[in-house]
């Protein structure tokens, strides 16, 4: 692990759950995995204060426990998951743009606390829907079940794995830790609830709710002494499937703004069908014949059977091969490719959500070493290997500056240098000196670079927040005066009076703070869709026969 | 970085060449910033955002029984499923059934004298139920004058006799900015 992802993981660790959590997880990720007493001797917490700590990171999943031949448990952290929190909003919003509302608020849950039964999620998200409607109206649990059963049917969201069944009289004493596991059949099962109800509001006495409702409610408020008809059975977010589909997405997106609409919904559509068929890291999608695709098309598309065989043999042709022809029965069978390297070619420097690296190397060069080094690397893509004088002819630069800047990036990792000698002295003016791209040392150079870039701006938010502390909680006791000033019914001028209280350049200062600390989370977020392309390409690529 | 440490010297950040693009903006980019945000300050309030106990008191006070919990703790009680976590780490998170304080308050003071858990021994009714005969054995050795937990402190049941309104025994410690944590700052 790179001193760049452990400090990452530290901030955010610390961010999100505190710094008790974050002195565990920090010296499980630089020391690797530990017993309990260890951990508590590194971190010189208190004994309590660690077990705590552990609890929070394995309900987040965010640390693991194996128990050992010898019969101590050990723990692990997991660093990748732990990078995940930095997409959480990412998820939170993909739900709401697939399933509305209701999707939005049910992974929103599962993310803050980690993994939860079914029917605490749907009641505390009928509640927070209920909230936010018109006085009178209550969200239904069936409509936030049904939301909940369609996550689980196109895999978002997961079964956690259980508890296994301890045998009934056995003398033996009870291991040391639970050995948790699920089969992969049952991953995906929702169990048969009779969830009914609706959400409450806080602080509202419901005139239409049943008697039932009300010893519900009641029960909940005292903390629910009875156990909950899904007992054991607990959900989490499944990352991968969203991942799955932020790479549909850029594949789509990329197919489009090479050829068309019209093009992009063909393989959308194909990505739609293969959803859950689909392998994590597989480089095609299982063939779809065009007659299922026709079926499957969206209503909207007005096109003949005719029009979408044409459009997947355009697809199939086209030399970067987003879809392959793999066979002739059912009027010709497709795979989408997943995995197609000379994608990252594509276009200009704008291509959206591109699901290859390429682009965002070339970015990187266009933005910190300008235009003429971005189209050298370019042309380094396109003709693989080139000689330094091949390079100034066709890049048309002067040589001194293409050195210059070949160098550069030679230093940088971006390029590599081959030698190929043509005579078995290897005498250096009989050599061969190739310039290339290595794409894979390439990328992992801009992923590193990413971690301290995000580690660098949550630095700087939150130096930016210390540094205005006391304004901040000034203005918050303003704002917590008016608000009761106003619950009492008070004038406009007494209102005013107090607002005064912030004079005009602190509030200028507020407003500043504001504006920076909303650049950067959202350069946090941007950041992390870079990281998402690097770490997807590199897995994928590792991964190839 | 403590002031006096030997740091190697770091090089100043170049001065960036050409100014860096502008962020892209958009409906989907302001939802997700609103949303991060808001994250941070709800994963702050959660049970699972783990705070260092308060400061020990220098001399034990009489107030000290009737300290309402600091605003800022944790009132969810969080009670993780045991059953799918390691034996070792379980924690006694509930007070003691009411029925059973007779018994243990004396067993408490002597354990826990000078911590600030004395306001523990205050029993609430609807923490009965999750209290195992496992949590029984456990208690002993969690009582070897471990540190306190902040637990929420419910006025209305309160047991003790007193004529007086909790509040007056708020010595406005927990008032206004911790001095320790960033807790209380607005989250944009």
């Amino acid at each position: 692990m790179t001193q760049a992802e452990l400090r990452l993981c530290s901030l955010l660790l610390q961010e999100h759950f505190g710094e008790i959590v974050e002195k565990v997880g920090n010296s499980l990720l630089r020391t690797g995995p530990r017993p309990l007493r260890l951990l508590v001797g590194d971190t010189g917490l208190l004994l309590d204060q660690v077990k705590k700590a552990l609890c929070v990171l394995i309900q987040h999943n965010l640390v693991r426990y194996e128990v050992q031949p010898r019969g101590c448990v050990e723990y692990e952290a997991r660093s990748e998951r732990i990078l995940r929190i930095l997409r959480y909003p990412r998820y939170i919003y993909t739900a709401k743009t697939l399933y509305g509302d209701p999707g939005e608020l049910l992974v929103e849950e599962l993310l803050l606390h980690g993994l939860l039964p079914m029917s605490f999620a749907v009641s505390r998200v009928a509640d927070r829907l209920t909230e936010t409607m018109e006085d009178g109206k209550t969200m239904d649990y069936t409509e936030v079940s049904s939301t909940f059963v369609r996550l689980a049917d196109t895999h978002f969201i997961q079964r956690c794995p259980i508890v296994p069944e301890s045998p009934q009289n056995t003398k033996a004493p009870p291991p040391p830790a639970p050995a948790l596991a699920i089969a992969e059949k049952d991953m995906y099962v929702v169990p048969r609830l009779s969830l009914v109800g609706k959400g409450k509001r806080r602080n509202s006495c419901d005139e239409e709710e049943e008697g039932e409702h009300k010893a519900k409610r009641q029960k909940q408020e005292r903390g629910s002494s009875e156990t909950p008809p899904d007992d054991g059975i607990y959900w989490q977010v499944n990352l991968e499937r969203f991942h799955q589909h932020f790479r549909d997405q850029a594949l789509v997106s990329a197919v489009a703004s090479r050829m068309d609409q019209t093009s992009s919904e063909v393989v959308r559509t194909m990505l739609r069908m293969s959803e859950v068929t689909t392998a994590s890291g597989a480089s095609h999608t299982q063939p779809l014949s065009s007659n299922e695709i026709f079926r499957s098309f969206p209503a909207g598309y007005n096109i003949g059977k005719q029009v979408l065989d044409q459009y997947l043999a355009l697809l199939a042709d086209d030399p970067l091969e987003f879809v392959g022809k793999s066979g002739d029965s059912g009027g010709g069978t497709y795979t989408v490719s997943i995995l197609c390297e000379e994608l990252g070619d594509v276009g200009t420097w704008s291509v959206p959500g591109s699901p290859f690296p390429h682009p965002s190397l070339i970015l990187l060069l266009l933005h910190r070493f300008g235009s003429r080094c971005a189209r050298i690397f370019r042309l380094l893509l396109r003709k693989k290997h080139l000689e330094q004088k091949q390079v100034e002819d066709f890049a048309m630069i002067p040589a001194k500056e293409a050195k210059d800047m070949l160098y550069r990036m030679l230093s940088e990792n971006l390029v590599s240098l081959q030698e190929i000698p043509k005579t078995p002295d290897h005498a250096p003016s009989r050599t061969f000196y190739l310039y290339t791209v290595n794409v894979m040392a390439a990328a992992r150079m801009l992923l590193h670079r990413c971690y301290k870039s995000v580690a660098n701006l949550m630095e700087r938010r939150q130096h930016e927040m210390r540094e205005n502390k006391r304004l901040l909680e000034k203005s918050q006791r303003v704002e917590a005066i008016l608000a009761s000033m106003q619950a009492t019914g008070a004038e406009a001028a007494q209102l005013h009076e107090v607002e005064e209280m912030i004079t005009a350049p602190e509030r200028q200062q507020l407003e500043n703070l504001k504006r920076n600390v909303n650049k950067i989370d959202a350069s946090e977020n941007q950041v992390d869709e870079t990281i998402f392309v690097l770490e997807s390409f590199i897995e994928s690529t590792m991964k190839r026969p | 970085l403590r002031p006096g440490t030997l740091v190697a010297s770091v090089p100043l950040p170049q001065a960036l060449e050409r100014r860096a693009a502008p962020l892209p903006g958009g409906e989907e980019s302001e939802y997700m910033l609103a949303l991060k945000q808001e994250l941070r300050r709800a994963m702050r309030g959660l049970p699972y955002f783990v705070k260092p106990g308060a400061p020990r008191r220098d001399i034990e006070r009489y107030s000290d029984k009737y300290q309402l919990s600091s605003p800022m703790d944790n009132a969810i009680d969080w009670n993780p499923d045991w059953r799918r976590l390691p034996r070792e780490l379980k924690i006694r998170v509930r007070r003691p059934r009411k029925g059973r304080t007779a018994s243990l308050i004396p067993k408490q003071h002597v354990a826990l004298d000078k911590e600030e858990t004395i306001k523990k021994l205050e029993s609430l009714e609807k923490k009965e139920e999750e209290v195992t005969s496992e949590e029984e054995e456990e208690k002993e050795e969690e009582e070897e004058g471990k540190e306190e937990e902040e637990e929420e402190y419910d006025e209305e049941e309160h047991e003790e006799e007193t004529d007086y309104v909790l509040s007056y025994f708020d010595n406005g410690e927990s008032f206004g900015p911790d001095s320790d944590d960033n807790g209380d700052e607005a989250v944009y």
